[in-house]
Formats: structure tokens, C-alpha cells, sequence
């Protein structure tokens, strides 16, 4: 008898979430609430939840404000990689003499670990990863080379 | 010749139904149990970008079933292996059609039962089909030529026949109460009120232990947790461990068959078939006074969505239990069944039979 009132029991705590749930998913049909009740599923293509500050994802190349890239070519970033993903090929800067640019910035996507020491390295605050969009996703894996042009395109 | 008609009619329409009840029973049971455990379900399937939330995932999932490869390993049983599917969901299927969906209609200066096979010892019928759906399981496990399905057959059948007696015992008290065999007569023989007309003196009130005994062991006959153990998904695959495609397809329907056939049992005997209170074949009469009168077939319609709306509750119910439960161990299934539910459908026959000497 003592068993049968602990199932019984046992059912009513099923029912609870199921009518809860359902309460809120009503409200939800109707427009009538937002809340979810203790529903936790994001419904993902159409729905995304907010990354946190502090998540590191996609690099961004930025720009200074005429304009030319920020980056001086200094090769700390690729050496402070552990993957070794970072490719650059250095050229002198036409509009400033003291300065290189880089020729060519590649970032193997594929192979970078997001680790952030490319960022932390940085020292002209060139690189920085921060654009919040996790669908870092190609159909081929020479696509995940990202060029400048996909760098400061975000 | 028309009674041949209204029989191929009755056939298509009713199994019809049914079929169509089973595919909405596996929707519900993927979206029961997501609401249950706070997630939301399948509801991608989508027919021309229209989704309504799921509706057509049932077709997406037959569909799926019907493509996967079908498989035959080289060292099974062939006859057994091949009959074993077919039995489980024939079996199932059947039992189905002997459970009346609305009162019977006169047609052709006739009368034609709402259910399949109007039998009039229907409950005869539907217990010794269910004793005979074991051989699907036994089959299954026997020609699979495999040590889990054999294990699996073994502990099905051992578990379905001891739930038998149960089910058997416990509907004693049930035909105590409505003495008939025929179904439409006991649901009937529901549609009489008590308490000057306001409570209906339905199975449930009349039969409350039954009622439970019946829904336990029905529960158990189904073979779905809590009483899985042919299956035992984690430690043994069960009887239907070397069966792919649509071959496992079938067995997985005749399960939800099963619940259906459950329910509809469950609704027939105990909630009053598809009695809507104070309604009968002329209409309504109300216990304060009032009637609505209403042509006989708009009171069948009702009836049968009375019938559909108490079948999903029950469903509904049964899904519920199976997605609240963890797996009884194989002894505490025997001891729940021989040293439970036998001893007090018996009990719920002498007091059934005291009640009725002292109120003759």
C-alpha cells in the first residue's frame, strides 16, 4: 500500500511538469506569455541564445579609421599561436614608409584551436574575436582559410 | 448481399480509424513525453513549409520505417521468423474491430452493431485473441535463431500469460456487474444513473478495484515500461532483436495497437463505452428536467467522439505511466502478478458477490 501511494506520487510529479509545461506552451500559442515554463529547448535556426561576452569565436580584422588595416605585419600573433594556423606574407605600407601591412593574412579555421593568444599577443589591437556567430561552417576545407577578405567581412 | 457491404464498410472505416489513431498515438507519445521532460518534440516535418507543430511527423516517421534496409540474417527460422511480425500485429489488430465506437444502427430494416465483429461474446473473443497475440512474441523470439530473443520470447510469454489470468479474473467482476458478453450490451448497460439521475453508473463506480486491477495487468499485457522485460532495452534487445525495417516496424505498431486496444478496453468497460452522460438514442434527458431531442444520427456522431475523446484520455494516461516509471525486475513482475493483482481480483469477486446477495 505504502508502494502504491509512492507511485501514485511518482505520477503526480510527471503530471506536474506535463500540465505546467503544456499551461505555458498555451500561453505561448495564443501570444499571451513569452515564458516557457521549465521548457529548455531553443528552437535553433529560428531561435539563437545569446553568446556570452567572453565567448571566443570567428577572428576580425579591424580597420583604422582611414581606412587601412590596423595589422603592421609584426608576426606576434602567429607566433604566439600553438596551432601554427596563422599564415602571413609581409609588404611594405605605400602610404607609410615606416610601416609593413600584411600582403597576405590567412587564418586556418580549420586548424585554429580558439585559444585567443592571437588576440592577447596583438599589439596594435588588430585582432580580435569577437563577432558572436557559431556557425563557423564550410563545405569544403579549403574554405576555411580565411583571407583578409573574409577577415574584415564579418 | 447489403450485410456484406456494411461489413466491407465497417472494415474499412473502423480499421481505418484505427490505424489513424495509432499513428497520432506515436506523435503523442514523442510530444507527451517531451512536454514531460521539459523539451518540446519532434515538429520539423513539414509538408510544403507547413509544419503545425508536428502534425505530420507520424507520416515522416512510417515513411522512414518503410525505406530502411529489411534485413533477413542467414541463420533465422524463416517460417517463424516471417509469421512472427504478422502475428503480433493481427493479433492486435483484431480485438480492435470487437470494440463498439457508437451504438448500432438499423439499416435495411436491420440492425448493424458500430464495431467490426458484433459479437455477442465479445469479451470471450477479445481475451482469448490477446492469449493468442503471445505467439508473436514467441515466434519472434523462437525463429530469430538468437540467445536474446529467445530470452526475450521466453520472458514475454511467461510475463503475458501470468497477466492474463489477472485480466481474465479482474473482468469477472465487470460481467458480475453488466451480466453480458456482448460489449455494446455492457456499455448499455452503463448508460442507467443513479443518485436521482446525476451519477452515471459506469464500470469505474460500480468496478473501482477492477478498474485498477484491469488497467495494471492491461499495462503489463502490452509489454511497455515499467513492464519492458521482453524488451529490456539496456541489457537484452528482446524478441525483436535480429527483425529490421518494416519487419521491427510491425512489432513497434502492434505495441501502439496494443495501447489502443488498451484504451478502448479500458473505455468500454469501466468509463462507459461511448456513453455521453444523459445522452441516449432519442437525445438528451436531463436529470433536472430539461431533454433535447436529436436525430439518431447526429447522436452516433456524438457518441463517437465521446468515444474518441475518453480513448485519448486514456491514452494519454497510459503514456503518462510509461514515461513516469523505471523497469519492475523480472521476480517483482511475477510477485505483482501472481501475489497482487490475482489475490485481489479474486477478493473483487467475493465482495462483488456479498454486495450483490445483500442488495438482492
Amino acid at each position: 500500500m505504502r508502494l502504491f501511494i509512492e507511485a501514485v506520487k511518482g505520477l503526480g510529479v510527471t503530471m506536474k511538469h506535463f500540465f505546467l509545461n503544456m499551461f505555458y506552451h498555451i500561453l505561448r500559442f495564443f501570444h499571451l506569455s513569452h515564458k516557457k515554463g521549465e521548457t529548455v529547448t531553443t528552437q535553433y535556426p529560428e531561435e539563437k541564445r545569446e553568446t556570452f561576452t567572453r565567448v571566443r569565436l570567428r577572428h576580425r580584422l579591424l580597420s583604422r579609421d582611414d581606412g587601412r588595416l590596423r595589422c603592421v605585419a609584426c608576426y606576434m600573433c602567429a607566433t604566439a599561436c600553438p596551432a601554427q594556423c596563422i599564415y602571413i606574407e609581409a609588404e611594405e605600407d605605400p602610404r607609410n614608409p615606416l610601416e609593413k601591412k600584411p600582403k597576405q593574412f590567412i587564418i586556418n579555421l580549420g586548424r585554429c584551436a580558439y585559444c585567443g593568444f592571437c588576440v592577447e599577443a596583438c599589439p596594435e589591437d588588430a585582432l580580435r574575436m569577437d563577432v558572436h556567430v557559431p556557425e563557423i561552417s564550410e563545405y569544403k576545407k579549403e574554405d576555411l582559410l580565411y583571407d583578409i577578405d573574409k577577415l574584415t567581412h564579418w | 448481399m447489403e450485410w456484406v457491404i456494411a461489413v466491407a464498410v465497417k472494415v474499412i472505416v473502423i480499421f481505418t480509424w484505427a490505424l489513424l489513431t495509432v499513428l497520432y498515438i506515436t506523435l503523442l507519445e514523442r510530444k507527451e513525453s517531451a512536454v514531460i521532460q521539459d523539451r518540446i518534440g519532434a515538429n520539423r516535418a513539414s509538408i510544403l513549409g507547413l509544419r503545425l507543430n508536428g502534425f505530420f511527423q507520424p507520416y515522416a516517421d512510417a515513411l522512414k520505417m518503410f525505406f530502411k534496409e529489411d534485413y533477413t540474417p542467414p541463420f533465422v527460422d524463416k517460417p517463424f521468423y516471417y509469421l512472427a511480425p504478422l502475428v503480433s500485429i493481427v493479433f492486435a489488430l483484431i480485438p480492435v474491430g470487437a470494440v463498439p465506437v457508437a451504438d448500432s444502427i438499423g439499416l435495411f430494416g436491420r440492425k448493424f452493431p458500430l464495431s467490426v465483429i458484433g459479437s455477442n461474446v465479445g469479451v470471450v473473443l477479445i481475451l482469448s485473441l490477446l492469449s493468442l497475440a503471445v505467439y508473436g512474441v514467441i515466434f519472434g523470439g523462437y525463429g530469430s535463431r538468437n540467445k536474446y530473443g529467445v530470452l526475450g520470447g521466453m520472458r514475454g510469454t511467461a510475463q503475458a500469460i501470468s497477466y492474463e489470468v489477472a485480466i481474465g479474473l479482474s473482468l469477472v467482476g465487470v460481467l458480475m456487474v453488466f451480466p453480458s458478453l456482448d460489449l455494446n450490451e455492457i456499455v448499455h448497460l452503463q448508460n442507467r444513473y443513479i443518485l436521482g439521475g446525476w451519477v452515471p453508473l459506469w464500470g469505474i463506480f460500480l468496478q473501482p478495484l477492477a478498474a485498477v486491477l484491469f488497467l495494471i495487468a492491461g499495462m503489463a499485457e502490452n509489454k511497455r515500461v515499467p513492464f519492458d522485460i521482453p524488451e529490456g532495452e539496456s541489457e537484452i534487445i528482446g524478441y525483436f532483436l535480429e527483425y529490421s525495417g518494416m519487419k521491427f516496424g510491425m512489432f513497434f505498431v502492434a505495441d501502439f495497437v496494443e495501447i489502443l486496444l488498451l484504451a478502448a478496453l479500458f473505455t468500454t468497460f469501466f468509463l462507459g463505452g461511448y456513453n455521453l452522460p444523459w445522452l441516449f438514442t432519442e437525445g438528451f434527458h436531463f436529470p433536472w428536467g430539461g431533454s433535447l431531442a436529436m436525430s439518431p444520427i447526429i447522436v452516433r456522431i456524438v457518441q463517437f467522439v465521446t468515444f474518441n475523446i475518453k480513448l485519448w484520455i486514456m491514452i494519454w494516461f497510459l503514456l503518462l505511466v510509461r514515461w513516469t516509471y523505471p523497469r519492475y525486475r523480472f521476480d517483482q513482475l511475477m510477485d505483482l502478478g501472481w501475489k497482487s493483482l490475482v489475490p485481489l481480483s479474486i477478493f473483487n469477486i467475493l465482495i462483488t458477490a456479498a454486495v450483490m446477495v445483500v442488495i438482492r
